[in-house]
């Protein structure tokens, strides 16, 4: 009906954007938020996990230690930002890579106790939100729970840099667990030995 | 030197750009057919995902696709007016023959879709691959597009949602519709109401790939009269019927 300037694309952009922007001041306080938590984290982090001083710390349960798709204190300072990068590139661009997919952060971070990332004080996501007192909106529409994995565990990324194991391994891993979620999520069996996902 | 350089790169360049050009026909085809497209690419409107509906293969009694619909995108089923349907069982009674017809209703999925029109925020969007969407990030539940939806395919979720299925967001204060199941789309399956209408032996919904003149259905649309709801209004539907 209407016709489309060839610029469409891009007043489309902007128009999502300008949708974020009306939250800026929101995302400003979770920012403020997450710095503080931030230095608070490293703070603890290189004390060795032990609280040295008498300022009570958040203990998130960590229920794979070391696969992280960054580091830890990356992850601390910008989870929200890659997260709300993903998030537009998925809905509106239909780019599925498993990196930085919320989807893939509670599948690996959902406690073992509760199977989410939300309910207590450790888990993953609530330990340092309701620590730092930021409110956490993904989950008022986002499920908290793990998709159906018949309680298994897995990672489908695991950065070649990882501590854990030596590297070959680590590969042989990630890439056996991709398959492995590959079967759960699609019927048609995907052959795509080099495949590693972003 | 940086003479043989420029022609040595030119040749490298063709040679690329014959390869591409050699790849690129029959790789999509097997990736399309084999597990959609990969998930670092963005959808691309090459594609324009369509759906054949043909009544004459619905039976009245069957709502085995609204089930599916519901299992598949945590709905709860209930047909009040707070629910989200996302898709409707109809059955339509010609007055003067009686002849009775039963054919599913949903999201038509629009080339010129009216609710993007009157989005006041650019929530509703249509994908590259003629998927209309709402992004519920941005949706300030203004619920304009259910309004301008002459299809009444749109549903307001008014009351907090608990226990969503992964992978499958739904939340207070938003408008949401048939997604074309654009998850199971993405991972190179059919939608989960297509898969159950074959289950149920019916058939009765064709899913493909509109610009692919080779797709099922585009030759059943280039066989048969096939018909789309108020055409007169030029939306240029994603959805079309047959047997109407
Ligand atoms: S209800 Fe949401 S998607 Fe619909 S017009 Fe309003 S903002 Fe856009």
């Amino acid at each position: 009906m209407s016709v489309r300037p060839a610029t469409f694309k891009w007043v489309w952009v902007s128009d999502v954007r300008r949708g974020l922007v009306k939250r800026g001041s929101l995302w400003g306080f979770a920012i403020l938020g997450a710095s503080l938590l931030a230095v608070a984290l490293t703070a603890t982090a290189s004390g060795g996990e032990q609280e040295t001083s008498r300022v009570p710390l958040p203990h998130p349960e960590i229920a794979n230690p070391g696969k992280c798709v960054a580091d830890t204190e990356y992850m601390r300072k910008h989870h929200m930002d890659v997260l709300l990068r993903h998030r537009d590139e998925t809905v509106h661009e239909g780019i599925r890579t498993k990196r930085y997919s919320l989807t893939n952060c509670i599948d690996c971070h959902a406690s073992r106790k509760n199977n989410s990332v939300l309910g207590t004080k450790e888990n993953f996501c609530q330990a340092c939100h309701s620590y730092a007192a930021v409110k956490v909106d993904c989950f008022e529409c986002h499920s908290s729970k793990p998709e159906a994995t018949a309680g298994a565990v897995f990672h489908p990324i695991v950065p070649s840099g990882a501590k854990a194991g030596p590297a070959s391994a680590d590969q042989g891993l990630a890439l056996s667990m991709q398959q492995h979620m590959r079967n759960g999520l699609a019927a048609t069996a995907n052959k795509n030995p080099g495949g590693e996902s972003r | 030197m940086s003479e043989v350089n420029t022609s040595r790169r030119q040749f490298l360049g063709w040679g690329t750009a014959a390869m591409a050009g050699l790849a690129i026909a029959p790789g999509v085809t097997l990736i399309d057919l084999a597990h959609g497209k990969p998930d670092d690419q963005p959808v691309s409107s090459k594609v324009r995902w369509g759906m054949l509906i043909d009544a004459n293969q619905c039976h009245s009694g069957c709502s085995d696709c609204v089930t599916a619909c519901n299992k598949e995108n945590g709905l709860s089923g209930g047909t009040g007016p707070d629910d989200s349907q996302w898709i409707r069982k109809m059955d339509l009674k010609d007055t003067h023959s009686g002849r009775v017809m039963s054919l599913p209703m949903m999201c038509q999925h629009c080339g010129n879709p009216p609710c993007t029109d009157v989005c006041p925020t650019g929530a509703s969007f249509k994908r590259a691959d003629g998927i209309v969407l709402v992004d519920r990030h941005i949706c300030i539940g203004c619920r304009y597009c259910m309004m301008a939806c002459p299809y009444k395919a749109r549903s307001f979720v008014a009351h907090p949602v608990t226990d969503q299925k992964p992978g499958r967001p739904r939340g207070i204060g938003t408008v949401e519709a048939c997604t074309m199941c654009v998850e199971r789309v993405d991972a190179g399956l059919k939608p989960a109401c297509v898969d159950a209408c074959a289950a149920a032996g019916h058939e009765a919904i064709i899913f493909g790939d509109l610009n692919d003149p080779n797709s099922d259905i585009s030759k059943r649309i280039a066989e048969y009269t096939t018909k789309q709801v108020r055409a007169d209004l030029g939306l240029d539907t994603g959805v079309r019927y047959q047997g109407v």
